[in-house]
């Protein structure tokens, strides 16, 4: 994001938040690993006042009243022990549920920080989960960087930061090592979060954009475009009284019905940035296959097709965060489709279109009465620091 | 969605097309060359591109898309102003978001604001004058731009920032009106519309009675109509009817947001603020009398050309662009010589790749240019991706 290139922001002193492994190797299989000691959700508000300040970031006293009164507490877990420098997980579990390692990076810079539907730090956790999950991964472990602008109201923080201890108990990951920088005013806005992830997905899991096949259906696992729509509505500046939520929330458990039903499942992304129409058009080029899309089949909620048909937006290229594009072999679409809409992830689930080997990179929308037009990438960016 | 959802009913929109093929093959007209109706409106062109109308439609038919996509015909010369204005250290300037991309000779707003400039995209000429009153230390400029659809709102926001004695807030006015252009249009020999499908925004505000000179005097039937679907299949029945019965009238299909007289208030408003200029410059058309207007000396405090020196050179057309031959229906936008190579959405040439309503863009964007073979050029065509 260019907020984060421009200009060199003055980098003060690094927190470590790592928190390595056990001390010991744990034997069970991570099968039953559960990495949050507790859900109750009880410790985790003391209400720390004032604003972050340089201090903060200066190695001493602020800086480890920062780290424990904020992020320790709420991240807390059982890999928790003493403060290294590094998270160190055993192998040995990770063995158990799989033959290769996933691994991805996601900076967050959404604007603002708390919209209907979630906030900064459960975005910043279901983004990398589902980064990871497209691949038919188990999350498991998280990091997370802040990057946080002086003056940041400490609530503020606080309030990110158990959010983000919410999300991940939610998705059944351990946020294991972390770190914090704190800049000028002016340096970055208010608060920027950083989380990469491993996974591991499980043997035989073949799922890439380049597997795309001609006779595939394509699924989605409900309506387009609310996480756009609601960024939109929560900056305000258009006017518009809207009553749209995010649909922020993790992917994985969907991902892993969808996979049980179909072991041989071609394609997967979620559709963030770009909404299905990046997806749909990174499929279509990577495997080199036409995909058409049937309008009257899109599940669009009626508030997004209105705030759309408003501001001239078109709901495909409106970014979503829980939201799947899946490529199936159609003799498995309607088994996929069936597992898909049992899940509560996937209630709104539907097949919007069919893979063709013409036009190859191309997407084609069918529209209700038989027109067609293409469905390209964008030019620009329209709606920026929507994640 | 009510009210919307009505207007693109399939099973109406196969009656209408159903409809308007009886009526063409009828027409003795359509047996030697297909019928060509001009869309004036950028919204049209929009909206025909993005429901696929064109391919629907009988062989015997086809749409000329217009001018009418205000971002478009802006002339490069007035950008290199805008972007003047914008480095200006004291200068914040707001526009509408889809004037960021129009290329100036030296770079567009989007360049500008890479490079530093103070730039703010805003949805509404009052939002500018909102950010004058917050920042009283900045010169707050608001780039003027549209037809008579826009051009309300900004008189109005002058009259506000004049009540209010605001100081630091002025416009740049780029405002333009179509009935002028439409004229140049009709006079030009090349031509050869058979009738037009009018606006239905801007006659929102000016009515239907400025266009009777081209029913009257050029003869052409003339139908104001809407946005979705229905509207226009229903409007180009209604100039296919004008041609099949010979009349040649001003008739308004979007009755349910047009009145012949116009909106008063909003007229008012113009006539206060706005005077005609005795002639303005389109991308892609050259320079047309009194197709723009300027503000009044009454108002020349927010004037933003008489309160700060503007370069104002005139800038010639990229030559490569042949953008009028295409707004003037001649030619289609895949026969320009530089469709889709030289000039594409992410570096717009000329005047109708720049906005989603401008022609080629919508060519270019919802029909895939790059699944056709492309006619013969002196440019290599980009391989497909």
């Amino acid at each position: 994001m260019p907020q984060i290139l421009a200009g060199t922001p003055r980098w003060l002193a690094t927190v470590r938040l790592a928190l390595p492994a056990l001390a010991t190797v744990c034997n069970r299989c991570l099968e039953s690993f559960s990495p949050m000691t507790d859900s109750t959700d009880q410790s985790a508000r003391p209400t720390p006042g004032g604003t972050v300040t340089l201090a903060h970031g200066s190695g001493g006293k602020a800086m480890r009243n920062l780290i424990e009164t904020v992020f320790v507490r709420n991240f807390e877990n059982p890999l928790l022990a003493p403060l290294e420098d590094q998270a160190r997980i055993p192998l040995e579990e990770l063995r158990c549920l799989g033959d290769r390692l996933a691994f991805t990076t996601d900076s967050f810079v959404v604007d603002p920080l708390f919209f209907p539907g979630g906030d900064i730090g459960s975005l910043a956790v279901y983004g990398t989960v589902n980064d990871l999950a497209m691949s038919g991964a188990r999350p498991l472990y998280l990091s997370c960087g802040f990057i946080i602008e002086e003056g940041l109201e400490l609530e503020i923080l606080h309030q990110v930061v158990h959010s983000m201890r919410k999300a991940a108990h939610r998705a059944g990951v351990a946020i294991v090592t972390g770190d914090t920088k704190v800049v000028n005013r002016g340096s970055a806005d208010k608060l920027f979060v950083n989380t990469a992830g491993i996974g591991v997905i499980p043997p035989g899991a073949q799922v890439a954009a380049r597997h795309t096949r001609p006779g595939d259906v394509i699924l989605t696992n409900g309506s387009l475009g609310n996480h756009g729509a609601a960024i939109l509505g929560a900056r305000g500046d258009l006017g518009l009284e809207v009553n749209i939520k995010s649909d922020c929330a993790p992917l994985h458990d969907l991902v892993e019905v969808m996979i049980a039903a179909c072991p041989d499942l071609h394609a997967m992304r979620d559709a963030t940035r770009g909404g299905v129409a990046a997806v749909l058009n990174e499929f279509a080029e990577a495997a080199s296959v036409g995909i058409r899309l049937d309008e009257s089949m899109l599940p669009i909620d009626e508030e997004i097709r209105g705030v759309c048909e408003l501001l001239g937006l078109d709901p495909l290229y409106l970014a979503n965060e829980g939201k799947l594009v899946a490529a199936v072999p159609k003799p498995q679409g309607a088994a996929v489709l069936a597992a898909m809409r049992a899940h509560p992830a996937g209630r709104g689930a539907a097949i919007i279109g069919e893979v063709l080997e013409h036009p190859q990179g191309l997407v084609i929308l069918k529209s209700a009465f038989g027109g067609e037009r293409i469905i390209d990438r964008l030019v620009g960016e329209p709606l920026p620091r929507i994640c | 969605m009510r009210y919307v959802d009505e207007f693109r009913e399939p099973k109406n929109v196969e009656q209408w097309l159903a409809n308007i093929g009886r009526l063409a093959e009828q027409l003795p007209l359509a047996r030697e060359r297909p019928l060509q109706i001009m869309e004036v409106c950028g919204g049209h062109t929009h909206t025909i591109f993005r429901y696929g109308l064109a391919e629907l439609l009988p062989e015997v038919v086809e749409f000329v898309h217009g001018p009418g996509c205000p971002v478009c015909v802006l002339p490069m010369g007035r950008v290199d102003d805008c972007v003047a204005l914008a480095e200006h250290p004291r200068v914040t300037l707001t526009t509408f978001g889809d004037a960021m991309r129009v290329p100036g000779s030296r770079k567009s707003l989007l360049q500008a604001k890479a490079d530093g400039a103070d730039i703010r995209v805003v949805y509404s000429p009052m939002d500018a004058l909102a950010l004058a009153r917050r920042h009283p230390d900045r010169e707050v400029v608001f780039f003027a731009l549209g037809f008579e659809t826009t051009m309300p709102s900004t008189a109005l926001t002058v009259l506000q920032a004049d009540k209010e004695q605001v100081r630091n807030f002025s416009l740049f006015c780029n405002h333009i009106t179509i009935a002028p252009t439409m004229k140049a249009l009709l006079d030009d020999g090349a031509l050869r519309l058979d009738g037009f499908v009018g606006p239905g925004h801007v006659s929102m505000v000016t009515g239907t009675r400025p266009y009777r000179f081209i029913a009257e005097q050029y003869r052409k039937p003339f139908v104001v109509t809407g946005f979705e679907p229905l509207d226009l299949l229903q409007a180009l029945w209604m100039v296919l009817k004008q041609l099949a019965d010979g009349r040649c009238t001003v008739e308004n299909q979007y009755r349910r947001v047009v009145g012949e007289a116009g909106n008063k208030t909003a007229l008012a408003a113009i006539e206060r603020v706005f005077e005609v200029r005795a002639f303005f410059e389109w991308r892609g058309l050259g320079s047309i009398d009194y197709s723009g207007v300027q503000v009044r000396d009454a108002y020349a405090r927010y004037d933003a050309e008489r309160k700060f020196s503007l370069p104002s050179l005139e800038v010639a057309d990229p030559q490569a662009c042949q953008c009028g031959d295409v707004l003037r229906g001649s030619l289609k936008p895949w026969e320009c010589r530089v469709f889709g190579t030289a000039c594409r959405p992410e570096t717009p040439l000329g005047a109708l790749m720049v906005s989603s309503e401008g022609a080629c863009a919508a060519y270019y964007q919802f029909r895939g240019i790059r699944c056709q073979p492309l006619v013969a050029t002196d440019t290599q065509p980009e391989p497909v991706r």
